[in-house]
């Protein structure tokens, strides 16, 4: 079997440095996860391997013998490929000639698209992928998991000896993530070696037999995932020990803050729920339950069919988010880039956008307290950055969905919704977003948590509702919060 | 000053350049450039397209865009002088014809905002209709003898400044202040941004799309008046390919056509690039055939400069 090593690796930007000799070995038939924060080094090591950057120094070698990688083609001419985080597909085109791009050459025939052996092939992939859909259709029409097999299959048409795995089950459901793994064990099988990366530590545990952290750029350790713990990780991860992934403070929840009767809309069917101040609240479900859906309703996104919204009691009546942002209800949305953030805007701004109006004469952006709001939240939620004229884009993850956060908090809310405010943020990041959270419990706000992350949706809810197929199939109070539980109503079963 | 050098900077490193590079070979080339008599001259023949410019601004900083507003200002113009030829008074038929322009604007406004089309073909559709309207409206003739009176807007002067520069003086200070230091502005620019986002956070996205074709058809009429002023007539064939002017002299000054980015100075900049190329050109007696060509390469340098500065950050 091949062995791929890479052996003191150095790579640095402009005087700072990235990675500062960094060791990855992985051999085929392995799965190596590749584990560390926002920053550590993983993309700049694995954008050395796949040949977009060249190392300052060190080497890499395959079977003993070392490979140039100078360039992107040199790595494929290895039998090197890279599944991006985020999917480089064409929606608009058929899920076929998304196959078709970059593989020209083996589906021309005297010039012409050879369409009726594109379609036998594509066909045979997606049978090996377990994907049942048909290749004429448009690639836009798949869901986000089923793309992202079309992204493996991609790399899979090529004679691959090494895959590298970027955070691919970031957007799948449960169901979905099983189907990944059973591909990965398949293409283990084959041979193939496969360094995964991924936030998520207990998928960790089912998918890698090894485990390689990086921290600040540097080799932390490998070891094996039979014998270490998450505890260990996330400790070698951060540099030091955290004591409990989901802190919990204990309140006396009061009065209710949100009552939700019997909404329903075109996604969802006679919701009911409510939650008090002082209280997080947990809305689960699998991918597309309706989870979103109801934060949707609940903040003037989605019109109500029937049903009624009543904060402190009062009946509210949202036909936009300008509505529900009056009222006090924010929503924190699961879609950063495209949905909370303006990524070229300044800190400033876009703390500042949902709250322009409480600070204005005469229409005019009162500046001096403008840049106050922004230098407390900066402050208030420990923004990493150096000043708040910084673009939000050039943040990282954890940062932007601070930012996120403030510019809902700057509005004062009554009830905070945040839907999955964890995604895409590293463990350190995560802890303040969890710290934040019991704040604002003990501060007597309502919180309604979404999440997929099933341990973080039980470990810091109260209590947690549990939908399926757009209705709610039950709660799970404080003492029954287990994930069995959980699931068997998320699949629509009884508890 | 340093605030000020930091934004030329960031915004408008190529189009200053290129302002500068231009000023500087006509001031050597002819004598004639760099007298009061000439600039005096430049920002009269650059007020029309600087107004529309203006306006255009604000609907390209939502992502939009505007091509009707040749067409507005040509049926502004007609309705204004058609009046007056009626023996309405000057100022009634030019707040009628404004009003017009407000109108003309706010259709299109309520196709993009309202109706969900796509800017660039309800208003490369507006642009035919108002140009029909506009032929049906004057039987295809100019419309002579306006007063007196009306013809001092556009050729009089105060202070030794055309009256029309005052008038693009004002409008430009009016709409940088709206842009840059009010919260329509600021949603104006966030629109452009990434409207998802902005609807989220609670900014009232179709009106605000509305609006600014209001602004963009209103601003058109006012360069139509000051046209017609100027010419003493309304023609029915004026303002044909104004449009493109106006989108030049944005994107010349920084303005991204994707929306959310670019400054109302750079505008200004930019209609002061296209006026001193034709004025240098014709002070230089270039034959006209060459004028045109000359002039799309100095645009493309210019924005190739930007480019560049762009790529680099």
């Amino acid at each position: 079997m091949a062995l791929l090593e890479m052996k003191g690796i150095c790579k640095g930007f402009s005087g700072v440095k990235v990675l500062q000799g960094v060791d990855l070995q992985v051999s085929g038939g392995e799965v190596v996860a590749l584990l560390g924060e926002n920053g550590a080094g993983k993309s700049t090591l694995m954008k050395i391997l796949t040949g977009v950057y060249v190392a300052d120094a060190g080497q890499i070698a395959i079977d003993g013998e070392t490979v140039p990688i100078k360039a992107i083609h040199d790595a494929q001419n290895l039998g090197i490929e890279m599944i991006y985080q985020e999917l480089n597909l064409f929606p608009n085109l058929s899920v076929a000639e998304n196959f078709l791009i970059g593989h020209e050459d083996e589906f021309r025939t005297l010039g012409f698209v050879n369409y009726p052996l594109l379609y036998k092939k594509v066909a045979e992939t997606m049978a090996t992928l377990n994907l049942n859909r048909d290749p004429k259709e448009l690639l836009g029409g798949l869901s986000v998991g089923e793309q992202q097999l079309v992204e493996i299959g991609k790399a899979l048409q090529k004679d691959v000896r090494f895959l590298i795995m970027d955070e691919p089950t970031s957007a799948l459901s449960r169901a979905e993530t099983e189907r990944l793994f059973e591909i990965v064990r398949s293409l283990k099988d084959k041979g193939v070696g496969i360094i995964y990366i991924s936030h998520r530590l207990e998928e960790l545990f089912t998918v890698a037999d090894r485990v390689t952290v990086l921290r600040d750029g540097q080799f932390i350790a490998t070891v094996k995932t039979e014998e270490t713990t998450e505890r260990e990780l996330v400790a070698l991860m951060v540099g030091r020990d955290i004591e409990e992934r989901y802190p919990h403070v204990e309140t006396t929840p009061t009065e209710i803050v949100l009552r939700a009767e019997q909404l329903s809309t075109q996604f969802v069917h006679e919701v009911s729920l409510e939650v008090k101040a002082g209280e997080i609240v947990g809305l689960g479900g699998l991918m597309g339950s309706g989870r979103t859906e109801v934060a949707r309703a609940l903040s003037g996104i989605d019109a109500l069919k029937s049903g009624q919204i009543i904060l402190e009691g009062r009946k509210l009546s949202l036909r936009t988010p300008i509505d529900a942002i009056r009222s006090g209800i924010a929503l924190v949305t699961e879609d950063r880039k495209n949905e909370g953030l303006h990524l070229p805007f300044t800190i400033r701004e876009n703390l500042a956008l949902p709250t322009l109006d409480g600070r204005s004469r005469w229409g005019l952006i009162a500046r001096q307290e403008e840049r106050e709001n922004a230098e407390h939240w900066v402050k208030q939620l420990r923004v990493k950055t150096p000043t708040i004229e910084q673009a939000v884009q050039n943040l990282s993850g954890g940062n932007q969905q601070k930012v996120v956060i403030g510019k809902w908090l700057a509005c004062n809310p009554k009830l905070l919704i945040m839907d999955e405010p964890t995604r895409g943020v590293d463990v350190g990041a995560k802890q303040e977003i969890y710290q934040l959270m019991n704040q604002l419990k003990s501060e007597g706000k309502a919180v309604l948590l979404i999440s997929s992350d099933l341990p973080e949706l039980l470990g810091m809810s109260d209590r947690v509702y549990v939908m399926h197929e757009g209705v709610i199939m039950g709660e799970l109070l404080s003492g029954e919060m287990e994930q069995e539980a959980f699931m068997r109503l998320a699949t629509g079963g009884e508890v | 000053m340093e605030r000020i050098i930091k934004t030329i900077k960031r915004y408008h490193l190529g189009p200053t350049i290129g302002l500068f590079i231009l000023i500087f070979i006509l001031s050597f080339a002819t004598a004639k450039f760099f007298t009061f008599g000439n600039l005096r001259n430049v920002a009269l023949q650059i007020s029309v397209n600087a107004l529309i410019a203006v306006g255009m601004t604000f609907v390209i900083l939502t992502a939009g865009i505007d091509l009707s507003v040749g067409s507005t200002l040509a049926l502004s113009a007609a309705l204004a002088s058609q009046l007056m030829v009626g023996h309405v008074s000057p100022w009634l038929a030019v707040i009628a014809a404004l009003a017009f322009g407000g109108l003309a604007g706010a259709l299109n406004g309520f196709f993009v905002a309202y109706a969900g089309l796509a800017p660039f073909i309800v208003t490369l559709g507006t642009m035919t209709l108002f140009r029909g309207m506009t032929e049906i409206y004057t039987n295809g003739m100019p419309i002579f003898n306006l007063p007196q009176e009306f013809a001092k807007f556009g050729t009089g002067t105060f202070l030794e400044i055309p009256i029309p520069v005052w008038v693009m003086a004002l409008v430009f200070i009016t709409a940088w202040v709206v842009l840059h230091r009010t919260i329509a502005g600021r949603r104006i620019y966030a629109i452009g941004g990434n409207e998802r986002v902005s609807f989220l956070a609670g900014v009232p996205v179709k009106r605000y799309l509305l609006s600014v074709y209001v602004v963009s058809g209103i601003l058109a009429s006012l360069a139509g008046i000051i046209l017609a002023s100027r010419l003493g007539s309304a023609e029915p064939t004026a303002g044909v390919g104004y449009e493109l002017d106006a989108i030049t002299a944005v994107v010349l000054g920084g303005t991204s056509l994707a929306g959310g980015e670019g400054t109302l100075v750079g505008t200004l900049i930019g209609a002061l690039i296209l006026g001193i190329i034709d004025n240098g050109l014709n002070l230089l007696n270039v034959n006209s055939f060459y004028q045109d060509a000359v002039k799309g390469l100095i645009i493309l340098a210019a924005i190739m400069l930007d480019r560049k500065k762009s790529s680099a950050r």
